[in-house]
């Protein structure tokens, strides 16, 4: 799993490219850790070279998502694989978390 | 094809069971969605085993076998950890509630249990074997 940033004024974009288990999600919760995430407006989460994505990497989302709501940072998803897509549908969380189709509708909540 | 495979205990294994699974079911054409289902039950199943029931102790092995038998997918996963998974604890995830309290975990077995046909857990004195049932199409 890689992580590469991008920053603008008010949004972070993390574009995650690998596989997210129980093994690399380590990774990701390090970064949306980090107090500064915080800072910006969005977070915006580039999923086009996110292969797959277990229950530990749903968990990693999952557990900051109120985090990010008592701070008024919006976590939105885009460019997201269907059989990424279907895991998030299996469990409801398609529903509770902004999942949109494209970086430029990402941009534009 | 390889329908077996012994692991160790570690969680960078996991991918390597992943390939193991994906590797075995390349021959049987699924969509990509019934592809990913089957490999992410393994994959939970075999995590909460080399997390939870063996603490990463790489020193313990888990045994993995896999068919398909009139269109329906088996895996048998075998371990012999002392603390055995207890189905019948289960209980469906308050995902609202999950989200307000900042919990990590507790989904995995919601997968499997939505994914998969069936889902049994047996254990036999420190011998515990998980088998895993889904009909492909």
């Amino acid at each position: 799993m890689k992580i590469n940033q991008q920053t603008t004024e008010n949004t972070l974009t993390l574009s995650l490219d690998g596989e997210l288990d129980a093994s690399s999600s380590v990774l990701l919760d390090s970064e949306l850790t980090k107090p500064e995430v915080l800072d910006y407006k969005k977070v915006l989460i580039d999923c086009q070279r996110l292969n797959y994505i277990s229950s530990a990497g749903l968990g990693v989302f999952i557990s900051h998502l109120q985090r990010f709501q008592d701070a008024n940072v919006k976590l939105v998803f885009f460019n997201m694989q269907e059989k990424v897509h279907n895991v998030f549908e299996i469990l409801g969380l398609d529903a509770l978390m902004t999942i949109v189709p494209s970086e430029a509708e990402a941009t534009a909540l | 094809m390889k329908n077996a495979i012994r692991i160790s205990c570690s969680r960078h294994n996991l991918k390597v069971v992943r390939d193991f699974v994906s590797a075995y079911l390349a021959a049987y054409a699924l969509s990509d969605l019934q592809l990913n289902q089957i490999i992410l039950a393994v994959d939970e199943v075999v995590a909460n085993l080399i997390i939870h029931a063996n603490h990463e102790d790489e020193s313990q092995f888990l045994n993995l076998r896999l068919g398909v038998d009139k269109q329906v997918f088996e895996i048998e996963i075998e371990d012999d950890s002392k603390s055995s998974y207890q189905p019948s604890l289960y209980k469906e995830p308050d995902l609202q509630e999950h989200i307000r309290i900042g919990k990590k975990g507790g989904v995995g077995m919601t997968l499997v249990n939505r994914i998969m046909d069936r889902v049994e857990f047996t254990t036999t004195g420190d011998h515990n074997v998980c088998r895993l049932y889904k009909r492909i199409v």
